[in-house]
């Protein structure tokens, strides 16, 4: 036994000894997870926040929090002599006299980016999949919830310099707070400290950014991740794979090594932009004055649907009995985006009121087999760039010589109508697919071979697929329309409650239409050929 | 570990369709790698995967390198990005290098070395089973009956009450985070005979200094001693916009508002509070970058397009008696965006 085998050994043996780790270890480190590229997607979330996390302790240590008034000084002469805060100041000096300052920004403002981004597709994923099915509902919700938290982090760290375009979101957010009714004013006087700007935000808005939302941040993701441990990751259908088990590779060695190896990737591709990709460069914008605005203002892209909702809103406010309600601010800056995440969190209990279904699923469904789901999910996303669109209107006018007016009307009518339309049309692609799938196992898979037979008629030759592509192609349920009972148990006729009526008539949409999976049956007539 | 076992199982599948679904085959067969039975592609793999590290411990050495060996004020021109300071870009590109391959090496490892063969396990039903669910409940209870919750409802009372008022505290303690709104929102630094002076340089203007269809962007004048702060700036900057007299169309009671065809509105816009910073000549339209609301100078800053539901404020001008542009009186209602509290 080599020293290093007997100090490992001593070592491990004094914390098993204290923790009993040994147990817990040797049941988990040869757990199984399945594979696929798009597990990666939450891994890249998680390994960005971890990215966000490293980063942004570095800026903490040159960032100074304070809007007090200064003259700058420094080394970067366009802004000399100008008065600023501090926190702008501090900014602009750890970006041109910190050696890696300014790497060190751009690596946090593009992982915030990819961190947005990741969770966003992530979750496409496991949306269009059904990965959210029962047991795995409360996962949906905590990523539901780690979205929304991510997109408040983001808008309050780029808050943070306190230039002129952060400062200009900072006052549209406080224009939304003052238009609640009844408690608005009050709300924002307590935030800001008295009124807009005042002097106080940025140190607040620091210790909410710095601490506050990434500790529950971080308590949220480990909870996510556990579920996932315990519950045991989906897979994707296919031979050999089942609800009851779990087919992939182990956590030791091959899971580690990858896993740990995609996230030096991750960390790697990040400081690739930050290092040639200019991010928010706030000297250009000057520090926030607020009689003063930049054309082409535009949040971050994640924060760039809610201001296309506020840009696209018709002009309502409504005054009465010495009141204002701004329903101009009101339905874009809060209602719309209420119902879009409520609804976005509801989701998995709704489909499964709707489908009935209550039992344990594992194995994920391909998009096409769940066309109503996955024509929803067009239908929300085709809404989301709608209004993600007219969130940089201006800049769409400018770059193609469009009129800004015709773009607004554009979205304002387009928010409504091109959803349903995607709705529509997304389906109809599913059933397509569903079509060709069943051809497929049929009849074999076009091998793009022309031959002339006799009679001079061409035929496209078509290969057969062997069982496990058949298998794969089949093995999907075709759930049934939960129709609405109108006898009793007795035979005796009883009128269905309008929730029952509600639920067979979303069934009926849901599952009405399906293209038939080929049976066994159909097999065995096409080997007789009977077709 | 009991429950795993590898390769191939099939099992049973059900569906709600009647008619039979195509059996499982179970895994299909395993595709060996070349490194799996050729040594001599392993040993490539192996090097492969060392060259990668050593290639990244390199781009280390590259950092260091230009951390301390390039000048921090030190730019290069690069094609298509520009001017750019070379120690970051160095620093960047040497570091993203390192972590990438270290990156790229452990996942070529993992896939051309480390062992591929699939491995299954069984899932097992989260559910409890009934026993223990009976055997949790049974805890509780007797817990409960043990600490005599249900018998002494007068503990549980006064613990409930106790419980709910201390969490009343957060509320209070929270109450001084701001000062009450008060007037705040309603009241700016324009009064009767105020100057209107030039932002940032603070001179005093003569209708003469606007030509027509010029605009300027506005402060009041403030007493010696006193300054604008940022708070200020919220409320009080306007925008000057000089038309010929007869191009406008306002109402008859702002008529006198106007200077020999001046004009004066508050540039805060009345949807969220951004500078309305943008005037269109031709059209003599105000345009607020944020949310495009446009207002119409003509007719006194009426919205003719966009998410404002209000006309920009009206700032009455006229001259002293040396012919400095003064305001005739303060705003006639609050500048900025809508709040509960304001009336009109």
């Amino acid at each position: 036994m080599t020293t290093g085998q007997r100090i490992g050994g001593n070592l491990a043996n004094f914390v098993d000894e204290r923790t009993g780790a040994g147990r817990a270890l040797k049941k988990n480190l040869n757990k199984v997870f399945p594979d696929h590229w798009s597990f990666m997607l939450g891994e890249v979330a998680m390994y960005s926040f971890v990215i966000l996390l490293l980063s942004g302790t570095f800026l903490t240590f040159f960032f100074i929090p304070s809007q007090e008034e200064i003259i700058y000084q420094g080394n970067y002469a366009p802004l000399s002599g100008l008065s600023m805060s501090q926190a702008y100041a501090s900014t602009v000096d750890m970006s041109f006299d910190v050696r890696g300052g300014m790497l060190m920004r751009q690596v946090h403002h593009w992982s915030a980016l990819i961190f947005l981004a990741a969770m966003v597709v992530h979750m496409m994923r496991v949306f269009f999949t059904g990965a959210y099915r029962k047991p795995r509902e409360l996962n949906w919700v905590l990523g539901v919830g780690l979205l929304t938290l991510g997109i408040v982090e983001g808008f309050l760290g780029y808050s943070l310099p306190d230039d002129l375009l952060s400062g200009t979101g900072i006052r549209i957010a406080e224009a939304i707070i003052q238009a609640i009714p009844l408690v608005g004013t009050y709300v924002a006087f307590f935030l800001f400290g008295g009124g807009f700007p005042g002097t106080i935000f940025i140190s607040r808005i620091y210790t909410i950014h710095v601490l506050l939302v990434p500790g529950i941040i971080l308590a949220l993701i480990t909870a996510h991740v556990l579920l996932v441990w315990f519950q045991k990751h989906t897979q994707y259908p296919g031979p050999g794979r089942t609800e009851k088990n779990v087919v992939g590779f182990p956590l030791l060695p091959v899971y580690m090594a990858k896993a740990g190896g995609f996230f030096f990737i991750v960390f790697g591709i990040t400081t690739f932009l930050g290092a040639v990709a200019s991010i928010n460069p706030i000297w250009l914008y000057g520090p926030y004055n607020p009689s003063q605005i930049s054309a082409g203002s535009q949040p971050d892209w994640y924060m760039g649907w809610l201001d296309g909702l506020v840009r696209m809103a018709p002009n309502w406010e409504t005054h009465a009995f010495g009141h204002t309600v701004s329903w101009n601010i009101l339905i874009p800056g809060l209602i719309v985006p209420g119902i879009m995440f409520t609804g976005l969190a509801l989701w998995p209990f709704i489909e499964s009121w709707v489908t009935g279904d209550k039992r344990e699923h594992h194995l994920l469904e391909r998009p096409r087999n769940a066309p109503t789901r996955t024509a929803v999910g067009a239908m929300a996303l085709t809404f989301t760039m709608v209004t993600l669109i007219n969130g940089g209107n201006d800049l769409l006018a400018t770059h193609f010589g469009l009129s800004i007016n015709q773009i607004m009307w554009f979205s304002r009518i387009g928010v409504f109508v091109l959803p349903p339309i995607a709705y529509f049309v997304t389906k109809r692609i599913c059933l397509g697919l569903q079509h060709k799938d069943r051809d497929t196992v049929l009849h074999g898979r076009e091998s793009g071979r022309l031959v002339m037979l006799p009679s001079g008629e061409f035929i496209e030759v078509h290969e057969p697929i062997d069982q496990y592509a058949r298998y794969s192609l089949t093995n999907h349920e075709q759930p049934e329309v939960v129709e609405l009972q109108l006898e009793d148990a007795h035979g005796v006729a009883r009128p269905g409650s309008v929730k029952e009526k509600i639920r067979a008539r979303l069934s009926r949409g849901m599952y009405g239409e399906q293209v038939q999976k080929p049976t066994e049956k159909d097999l065995l007539e096409l080997e007789d050929g009977h077709h | 570990m009991s429950d795993t076992h590898s390769g191939h199982e099939s099992s049973g599948h059900q569906s709600s369709s009647a008619l039979s679904p195509l059996a499982d085959p179970g895994l299909p067969p395993h595709i060996y790698r070349r490194a799996d039975t050729e040594p001599r592609a392993a040993k490539k793999a192996e090097r492969q995967v060392a060259i990668l590290f050593a290639l990244s411990a390199l781009s280390t050495v590259g950092f260091v390198a230009s951390f301390v060996g390039i000048k921090k004020d030190a730019f290069i021109f690069i094609p298509l990005f520009g001017s750019t300071q070379a120690q970051q870009l160095a620093l960047g590109m040497t570091l993203a290098l390192s972590l990438f391959l270290i990156g790229a090496g452990a996942v070529h490892w993992a896939k051309t070395l480390m062992p591929d063969h699939e491995v299954t396990q069984d899932r097992h039903e989260l559910r409890s089973s009934d026993e223990d669910r009976q055997g949790v409940i049974e805890v509780f209870r007797e817990g409960a009956e043990a600490a005599g919750l249900g018998r002494r409802s007068l503990i549980k009372r006064t613990l409930l009450g106790s419980v709910g008022l201390v969490t009343l505290t957060p509320v209070l303690l929270l109450r001084d985070l701001g000062p009450l709104p008060g007037k705040q929102l309603e009241t700016t630094n324009w009064k009767a005979g105020r100057r209107l002076v030039t932002d940032p340089d603070g001179k005093p203007l003569k209708a003469s200094d606007i030509q027509v269809g010029a605009v300027a962007h506005i402060l009041p004048e403030m007493p010696e001693g006193s300054e604008l702060t940022l708070n200020d700036m919220v409320k009080d900057p306007v925008i000057l916009v000089r038309l010929r007299p007869e191009d406008f169309n306002l109402p008859s009671d702002r008529k006198d508002w106007v200077h020999e065809g001046i004009i004066a509105f508050s540039k805060i816009c009345s949807h969220m509070g951004c500078a309305v910073g943008l005037y269109e000549q031709q059209t003599h339209h105000l345009l607020c970058p944020c949310h495009q609301s446009t207002f119409d100078v003509e007719t006194g800053a009426q919205v003719i397009f966009g998410p404002s539901a209000r006309a920009l404020p009206q700032l009455a001008i006229t001259i002293d008696s040396e012919g400095y542009l003064i305001a005739k009186q303060g705003f006639m209602e609050p500048v900025g965006p809508s709040f509960w509290e304001r009336s009109s």
